[in-house]
């Protein structure tokens, strides 16, 4: 017990108290005033009246004296915002499903039914991994529109899983191999099919890694940018990131209350969802690193 | 597969049999769990990769018309200063960029490793700028920038320390410095949490023994923990550069490559020539010139793991 606890704490009982301020926390917090200073300003201006907005000499801009409702009323009730939100959901949940289906798949006969060449094709896995959206989607708004998919949420939900399907693969690779094969073979000994095996076992024993490689995926989707920017073009079939930036930018007078009414609103469900399950996000951005 | 079912019901022997040897047949039934991601990823990353690079050699326009002109966008790239300045700007972004959020990630891992209250409410803190959807960031961004209502100039000229509010967004290197601190911000989570996550499988014993021979803070970090990291910080930053290469998003949003495109990277302007000015070919063409750059990324990031299987005895 006393030798674990020496190992946990290392040799930090070392270290002075007034030492630990100077060296750990004063840096410690300057990192997160500025990692944080961003979402605080947006914040405080999408609650901001328009008259303090524009008017720093009577009002001091990092705070707010009579918060408001009028940006976020307008964004809602004045924008197709609602059904950016909607889209987004839509798209994200719908391309999630499809990608976690088609992964698990992938990853299983990958890393466990072991096909002629499965080491092949989890290297090119991987390089799919590293195709970045910026080079894909000039060819494949051709493709979308010759596939008469423009301007459709199809068009995201099939392209989203070729960033997507890749980064699950990998990661559900990892969770199956620390799976250990001797429950298949008993199940495999007492008459189960693959596909039963797949589904009553190692599944399962999977759902963390499901879990982590939902989430990401998720969220992935919901930043997606380039593709929902190229291939959708009317408003009301928007993404947020992309309604946000094309619809409520007017000429050039910028609402800065809505912009950051509208960034702050598409930003909070990502958070919620991700305060949820921080240790599955952070165990799959980490685990795809460190495979 | 059931040798009992097969016996308890058969309707039709022969059948079942093939049946059988179909789910029984790795390869078989490999391909049937590879098909669904196999057909996706076939149609809309490999053929597009390859529709990509056909796309450079034609001067295809957004109506359908035009044809091959083999290397012709490339010629006409080559004296195009707008392209080399965008080259220009790509690699000050990447490597300014990369080696800032390499050591500012670093240290910020090295921070988040100690011993200290609340370190998992810390750290989902921490990596906030990572999860939030990077264009609504850049908006933030955008808006602490502007030129009137610039909070950073406020707060300066209210410490005295300027006189006039800086014009972040309107001149050349002010607006090429600003993206790549908008950049950093967002990138440093990413680097930071990844390193952590390799700093916390260095065992203490390590730095125990080297600090009862003598070793001061400084040698423990350069003998100790930079060679057990190297393998991750080459994966991580090989990510982090490619990330960062191919960034579109915060340029978008924050400058448009503007001001006289003077942060326009190559994926912002082979969108501005492809999709905006209807220059297919010419904007593929652009796309295509990043490959060469990734290739060397990548191959970077296939050493760095190649060392990593020689440090854990060749292991799969």
């Amino acid at each position: 017990m006393a030798a674990k606890t020496a190992q946990l704490e290392g040799m930090d009982y070392l270290a002075s108290t007034p030492r630990r301020v100077v060296t750990l926390w004063l840096p410690l917090s300057i990192f997160i005033f500025v990692l944080l200073f961003p979402f605080y300003w947006m914040t405080v201006t999408s609650f901001k009246p328009d008259i303090e907005l524009y008017d720093y000499s009577h009002y001091n801009p990092l705070w707010v004296v009579h918060p408001t409702l009028q940006h976020i009323h307008k964004l809602l009730f004045e924008t197709d915002y609602p059904s950016w939100i909607l889209n987004t959901i839509l798209i994200s949940v719908a391309s999630t499903f499809l990608s976690l289906f088609c992964s698990v798949c992938a990853a299983y006969a990958i890393e466990r039914l072991r096909f002629t060449g499965s080491a092949y094709v989890g290297m090119c896995i991987f390089l799919a991994y590293l195709v970045p959206p910026s080079i894909l989607f000039i060819p494949l708004a051709t493709m979308v529109f010759q596939f008469g998919m423009f301007d459709s949420d199809w068009a995201l939900i099939l392209t989203y899983p070729t960033f997507l399907i890749p980064f699950c693969t990998w990661l559900l690779m990892g969770y199956f191999r620390s799976i250990p094969y001797e429950l298949e073979e008993c199940a495999l000994i007492d008459g189960a099919s693959r596909l039963q095996i797949l589904i009553k076992i190692t599944l399962p024993l999977a759902i963390p890694g499901l879990i982590s490689a939902g989430i990401f995926a998720f969220t992935l989707s919901w930043n997606e940018f380039i593709y929902a920017l190229t291939f959708i073009s009317s408003s009301e079939n928007k993404t947020v990131p992309v309604g946000v930036i094309t619809e409520l930018v007017e000429g050039d007078v910028y609402h800065w209350g809505s912009l950051m009414a509208g960034a702050l609103l598409g930003s909070v469900p990502v958070v919620i969802l991700y305060s949820f399950f921080v240790e599955h996000y952070v165990s799959s951005l980490t685990g795809a690193v460190k495979e | 597969m059931a040798v009992q079912t097969q016996s308890t019901r058969t309707p039709a022997p022969i059948l079942k049999l093939a049946r059988a040897n179909v789910w029984e047949s790795r390869n078989l039934l490999g391909l049937v769990f590879m098909l669904p991601a196999a057909s996706l990823l076939l149609l809309f990353l490999t053929y597009p990769l390859g529709l990509g690079l056909w796309l450079g050699l034609t001067d295809q326009k957004i109506d359908g018309s035009g044809g091959f002109i083999g290397l012709g966008n490339f010629i006409s790239l080559a004296k195009d200063s707008v392209f080399l300045l965008s080259i220009f700007n790509t690699l000050l972004y990447t490597v300014v960029a990369s080696i800032i959020k390499f050591g500012l990630g670093l240290y910020l891992a090295l921070l988040l490793n100690n011993r200290m209250p609340f370190k998992a409410m810390i750290r989902a803190i921490v990596l906030l700028p990572f999860v939030v959807p990077t264009v609504l960031s850049a908006i933030a961004f955008w808006w602490i920038y502007d030129a009137q209502f610039s909070i950073i100039s406020w707060v300066l000229v209210k410490w005295g320390l300027i006189d006039r509010y800086i014009d972040f967004l309107g001149q050349p290197w002010n607006a090429r410095w600003a993206v790549i601190a908008a950049n950093i911000w967002r990138g440093i989570p990413f680097v930071a949490i990844t390193l952590l996550a390799g700093l916390q499988t260095i065992p203490p014993s390590l730095y125990e023994a080297a600090t009862l021979d003598g070793a001061t803070p400084w040698q423990r970090f350069w003998y100790i923990t930079l060679p057990v990291l190297s393998p991750i910080i080459a994966v991580v930053m090989t990510f982090s550069v490619l990330f960062t290469f191919t960034d579109f998003q915060l340029i978008y949003v924050i400058t448009r490559g503007g001001p006289l495109n003077a942060t326009h990277l190559m994926a912002t302007l082979s969108f501005q020539r492809a999709i905006t000015g209807g220059q297919l070919g010419e904007g593929a063409a652009i796309a295509n010139a990043m490959i060469p750059f990734l290739l060397v990324a990548i191959l970077f990031s296939y050493f760095g793991l190649q060392r990593r299987k020689w440090q854990h005895g060749g292991r799969d």
